[in-house]
């Protein structure tokens, strides 16, 4: 079960340069630990893509691998431009998704 | 540290609740753990949205509001709100309980709250649930100082702690206190060794990946020196918690913490 935060500035300036903080809580298992009882792999389970879009066009993306740490906590900028939504997906090695969504209000 | 310090100690505790503005354990040289902290962990503790230990904090409220059991409770239901009834909590467990003639932790006074009043089934040491609840419990207090009561009845307990800690175990013949005591602040190896507080447990534990307790905190102490660990829960660990609590007397309250 994965769940996800994220964080941002409530309301811009046109132009600005803002940050976005993202926090998901997952276990990203990287497949490489064994079960100490029955000494089977436990199967890979991370999420491995991370896209963030802004008014639906894509302003950050990234490939994430099993060295990642567990709860991943991920940070970047965006420059502001129109009012709207920044939406949020994680997706995971089976294909589900996590999303969120955040608005963004821009003055000026 | 020892009995000499005992009489001491109480009036150093009983000083500091009178006034929070003092600097934690500045008067013994009691560090929390965070002070061995890298800058990068330690922004990661200072950082609400960044500590994923308050993830932990978030499960607990909602297990706090959330009804279980025949008797068809919550544990909002009798406390209300956790924010007002649960401040200051975190500071004076693990505590002596005449019921029991034993010092209980709150993992084990949650249980017995969830066996006794909610008629529900407890959970298990180390479970998300309990972690969740003994995070979200101690949190209340956050910036409090650690105020343990070590006099009348818990006397024999917290000597009982006191014995465990400067007691040699294991194949490696080693106590707590060879490492906490004796030499804090120098490098086993790479890892430098803390004053092992307990005031930011359950901390989120980078090497886990996950929150932690003490008494797997101990139970890891326990391994790394070759000795057979004791139960997580078990009375051997909850006079130890009582001891370590009073070695890190005065010092805040951080829980969450983030520990490597």
């Amino acid at each position: 079960m994965a769940k996800a935060r994220v964080k941002v500035p409530k309301s811009v300036k046109k132009g600005e340069v803002f940050e976005v903080k993202t926090l998901i809580s997952h276990k990203m298992e990287t497949g490489q630990r064994k079960d100490k009882k029955t000494g089977k792999k436990i199967p890979r389970m991370i999420i491995n893509k991370f896209v963030c879009t802004y008014n639906g066009k894509e302003v950050f993306t990234s490939d994430w691998h099993p060295a990642i740490s567990a709860n991943p906590y991920m940070a970047f900028f965006v420059k502001a431009g129109e009012s709207g939504n920044l939406d949020f997906t994680w997706t995971d090695d089976k294909g589900k998704a996590t999303k969120k969504s955040a608005k963004v209000t821009v003055t000026g | 540290m020892g009995k000499r310090h005992l009489g001491a100690g109480l009036a150093v505790g009983a000083l500091l609740a009178a006034s929070l503005a003092v600097p934690a354990g500045a008067d013994d040289g009691i560090r929390s753990g965070y002070s061995y902290m890298t800058p990068e962990t330690k922004g990661m503790q200072d950082d609400d949205f960044q500590n994923p230990g308050m993830i932990w904090v978030d499960d607990g409220e909602k297990l706090w509001n959330t009804v279980d059991g025949k008797a068809g409770k919550a544990c909002a239901t009798c406390h209300k709100d956790a924010a007002t009834s649960m401040k200051g909590v975190a500071t004076v467990y693990p505590k002596y309980d005449p019921k029991i003639k034993k010092v209980k932790n709150i993992e084990w006074q949650v249980n017995n709250c969830r066996t006794e009043r909610m008629q529900a089934k407890p959970w298990k040491y180390e479970s998300g649930q309990l972690l969740a609840m003994t995070v979200y419990i101690r949190h209340q207090s956050r910036g409090m100082p650690m105020n343990v009561s070590v006099d009348g009845d818990a006397i024999p307990f917290f000597q009982a702690g006191e014995k465990f800690y400067n007691q040699r175990r294991g194949l490696l013949d080693m106590a707590c206190k060879h490492c906490h005591a004796d030499n804090a602040g120098k490098n086993a190896r790479a890892n430098l060794l803390s004053q092992g507080q307990t005031n930011g447990f359950p901390v989120y534990r980078l090497k886990w990946q996950k929150a932690g307790s003490t008494h797997r905190r101990f139970r890891g102490c326990n391994k790394q020196v070759r000795a057979t660990p004791y139960k997580a829960g078990s009375d051997e660990y909850m006079n130890l918690e009582l001891y370590v609590a009073w070695r890190g007397r005065g010092l805040p309250v951080e829980t969450p913490a983030v520990r490597n």
